[in-house]
């Protein structure tokens, strides 16, 4: 067996597990849920094999260190280690909080991450490393990143979760605000979707699918008609998530997770978060650009995009500490330090320009 | 500080210190920075005109994007990390850096100096996290389980005796209050080392052509840095991945001649640099520009196996040792490639996959003719020999990145500082906690008050295990 079938194993696991979480929440049956994080268990372990094995090839045709031969090299591997801390975040927050209720919502993104990166048709080839990469900080630093991307990742979702349970006024500026944030969410997700849908055959590798098809199955359509029918769309998806966002508030309310807990959690991933992404993100980094380059900050994109992130996020916490902000305030803020940590992880890939380009792809 | 004044009371001292102290304005100055760092990251910076007039082109319409670019570039937009506006925005950032912290340190400071006390019985009540228990056993049994109980979860311990109760109490982790205090303090330093580096050191660049010496770098405006000693390029190679062109190094074999003496000799690659008398060389790029100097290498051995050497110019002839063969170089490229159709073509201005084209004669005869390439060992073998084609010498540059910073160590020191703060702010808390021990039933009631300034979730954790512990006793 190779790598990718335990990658397989690990996203059937993920989206089985969802279907007893659900079950658990309707069901309220212990064993149900017992099964659930089984599987959860099963899954991760799986995916934690395919990490390992993948990494072991990467080392076998590198002719490097094992410790350079870490499998993070392009987006593919990247996006499956970020499953990986989010599935690993998960079970600590099930662990230690004692509840299961989470399960249902993060064990979905995390098989269809997985089933996405696999049908997308992502480059799943061993590509070895250029010198600038060859490093030990590579590990250090690009692990720690992913971590703290992964924390920042579930802050945002119980943040998004806490603005759905304590906003039902359609009118408010902070219900408004997490409807269409995650109606854009769903919007560009689709539009990605149908993209390597359309695209998939016509294209071999994922740089050049990235750079040149992304959107232009819907938003950069040469047809200004298809073009036009795609903003619509996503126009209407934005605003069925507004009409009926306050149900999903009530939906969470039913599985009887509290708002404190929801804004504790947010609180405690970025309060995890935020130093490793200091130490690991922003410290490591530096380090590593000042042997690679000689230069420990040079206001390249990718470090001017993780500063800014570590400004909202720095920003969140002295909000919280020094001006007590909680609820919706804050919880818009982790939602906003999130969108921004999406732009620092893809967004200066695809459309900046920087030294870190080849980081991604 | 200027707290206890009255408004009419306030000196030009304290308005400034209240505007510095303000969590307002490190809001603002936050948000200008991530602002306009924004600005900065979509604008090419330090790049050519017509790149950011193309971007611009695509917001505003070519028509007016080349005014915009002005305005931009008058503004500082084009090389806006550098620019006068932001590197103030970073210095009022650190004032209010300093000024906040210094204005909260003082009450932390007592805090933290301050010795826990034990609790007057109001105090008791009021505490966030209570438990109570009764013990069987007699105060003096009771004290000495209860003290080893939180003594576990790691508080030290002191009692207070009162008239009819005995009070425990301890506490864990005070100066991790001052983690906060030490991670901003981090952060003054790394600007501070910044400076120092700007300041003291610079930063340049330099090509070396293989075979060539240089005594000083180029900062980016062409001004002429002296190194004080030599740098001398022996050699520089990419090595490829085999079968293909994805680079796997670069190296530059470098000699530090100091004063007439060959003192260190290094091979660089990216990720080791080399230093010498806190200068720095790092490999950052390279190049190709070969000339009337640039040397072919062959290790030429005939069918009877007899072995030589060869360095020649382009035109110029070897011979195959114990042979008339005599071969000419009369065609080089850096990259030979085939296409589809069959043609040879050159594929990149690199030496990628470098080919000579050799005409071999026998007695002024012409022979035969044959393209040799470096990394194919079956093209080497000819009818009369095997003539390995070692590579091109003097025809490569290697571009090095030459940095003095005296000030990155303050900034390394910086960074350990800021992890253990951090470590610090967000990992450890002040925890306390106070016990009254009463007699009570024949045996002893035990009260418990506890304090954290964060995680409390945790320490409940802890605390409900020292009551598991007290009560397996009974």
């Amino acid at each position: 067996m190779d790598s990718s079938q335990f990658f397989g194993i690990a996203s059937i696991s993920y989206i089985l597990a969802m279907v007893f979480y659900i079950a658990y929440l309707v069901l309220k049956n212990s064993t149900v849920g017992i099964v659930a994080t089984t599987i959860t268990c099963v899954g991760f372990l799986s995916h934690t094999a395919a990490f390992l094995m993948r990494w072991k090839e990467f080392y076998d045709i590198g002719q490097m260190g094992v410790l350079r031969a870490i499998p993070l090299t392009n987006l593919y591997e990247s996006l499956i280690f970020f499953v990986w801390c989010l599935i690993l975040g998960y079970l600590i927050i099930e662990w230690k909080y004692k509840n299961r209720s989470f399960g249902a919502f993060i064990t979905p993104i995390a098989g269809m991450a997985l089933a996405f990166i696999d049908i997308s048709g992502m480059s799943k080839d061993i590509h070895p490393l250029i010198p600038a990469l060859q490093s030990n900080w590579l590990l250090a630093h690009v692990t720690l990143s992913f971590l703290s991307y992964a924390a920042f990742a579930l802050s945002f979702g119980t943040a998004l979760m806490y603005l759905a349970v304590s906003t039902d006024d359609k009118k408010s500026g902070a219900y408004l605000f997490w409807t269409v944030t995650l109606g854009i969410f769903i919007s560009v997700l689709l539009a990605m979707g149908v993209d390597f849908f359309v695209f998939k055959i016509t294209v071999k590798s994922p740089e050049a699918f990235i750079k040149s098809y992304l959107f232009r199955a819907t938003f950069r359509n040469s047809s200004g008609l298809v073009a036009g029918v795609s903003y619509v769309a996503s126009l209407a998806i934005i605003f069925i998530v507004w009409r009926y966002g306050y149900k999903l508030g009530k939906l969470i309310t039913s599985f009887s997770i509290s708002k404190e807990v929801l804004d504790d959690l947010t609180y405690k991933n970025i309060a995890i978060g935020f130093p490793i992404f200091t130490i690991g993100g922003l410290i490591f980094g530096a380090i590593w650009a000042d042997q690679a380059w000689g230069k420990y900050w040079t206001w390249d994109p990718k470090e001017t995009w993780s500063l800014i992130t570590w400004f909202v996020y720095a920003f969140y916490l002295h909000a919280r500490f020094l001006r007590g902000w909680r609820g919706r305030k804050i919880a818009i803020l982790a939602v906003i330090g999130f969108i921004s940590t999406i732009f620092t992880y893809l967004g200066v890939n695809l459309l900046l320009s920087g030294l870190h380009s080849y980081g991604g792809m | 500080m200027g707290n206890g004044k009255t408004e009419k009371n306030k000196t030009i001292i304290d308005r400034l210190w209240n505007f510095f102290s303000s969590i307002t304005l490190a809001v603002v100055v936050f948000s200008i920075i991530s602002l306009t760092s924004i600005i900065g990251t979509i604008i090419e910076q330090q790049s050519q005109p017509e790149r950011n007039i193309q971007l611009l082109a695509k917001f505003v319409g070519d028509s007016s994007a080349p005014v915009v670019f002005k305005i931009l570039d008058a503004m500082g937009f084009t090389d806006m990390f550098h620019s006068w506006w932001f590197i103030t925005l970073l210095f009022v950032f650190a004032a209010n850096l300093i000024i906040c912290s210094a204005d909260r340190l003082p009450r932390k400071w007592k805090q933290v100096r301050d010795p826990i006390r034990p609790l007057t019985p109001e105090q008791f009540t009021a505490m966030p996290i209570k438990r109570e228990l009764h013990l069987a056993d007699k105060a003096e049994k009771a004290n000495e389980i209860t003290t080893s109980a939180i003594k576990k979860i790691g508080l030290k311990v002191q009692t207070h005796q009162l008239d009819n109760s005995l009070q425990l109490y301890g506490e864990k982790g005070r100066y991790s209050r001052l983690g906060v205090y030490v991670t901003h303090f981090s952060i003054l330093l790394i600007l501070i080392g910044a400076v120092v580096g700007i300041f003291f050191g610079f930063n340049g660049h330099l090509n070396l052509l293989e075979g060539t010496s240089s005594s000083v770098a180029y900062e980016s405006s062409k001004r002429e840095i002296p190194l004080g000693f030599v740098i001398r390029c022996d050699a520089f190679e990419v090595a490829f991945y085999e079968n293909s062109d994805t680079p796997k190094s670069y190296k530059s074999w470098l000699t530090v001649i100091d004063q007439g003496k060959e003192v260190v000799k290094k091979e660089i690659e990216v990720n080791t640099p080399l230093t010498y008398k806190g200068i720095t060389f790092y490999q950052a790029n390279y190049g190709f520009s070969p000339n009337r100097n640039s040397l072919f290498r062959f290790s030429v051995s005939s069918n009877e196996g007899k072995r030589a050497a060869v360095q020649i110019h382009f035109g110029e002839s070897f011979e195959i040792p114990g042979t008339n063969v005599v071969g000419r170089i009369v065609d080089f490229t850096p990259a030979l490639g085939v296409d589809e159709s069959g043609r040879l073509f050159t594929y990149a201005e690199t030496m990628n996959n470098p080919a000579v084209f050799v005409e071999f004669t026998e007695g002024g005869k012409p022979k035969y003719q044959q393209w040799i390439l470096r990394r194919y060992p079956e093209t080497w073998k000819l009818q009369d020999g095997i003539v390995e084609f070692r590579g091109l010498w003097g025809a490569q540059y290697t571009g090095l990145q030459v940095r003095k910073d005296p000030g990155v160590w303050i900034v390394y020191l910086a960074c350990i500082m800021m992890g253990i703060g951090l470590f610090a702010a967000f990992f450890m808390s002040h925890r306390k906690i106070w016990v009254r021990l009463e007699a009570a039933k024949g045996g002893t009631k035990v009260t418990l008050a506890a304090l954290t300034n964060k995680n409390r979730i945790s320490f409940e954790h802890k605390i409900d295990r020292v009551l598991k512990d007290l009560g397996n006793r009974t």
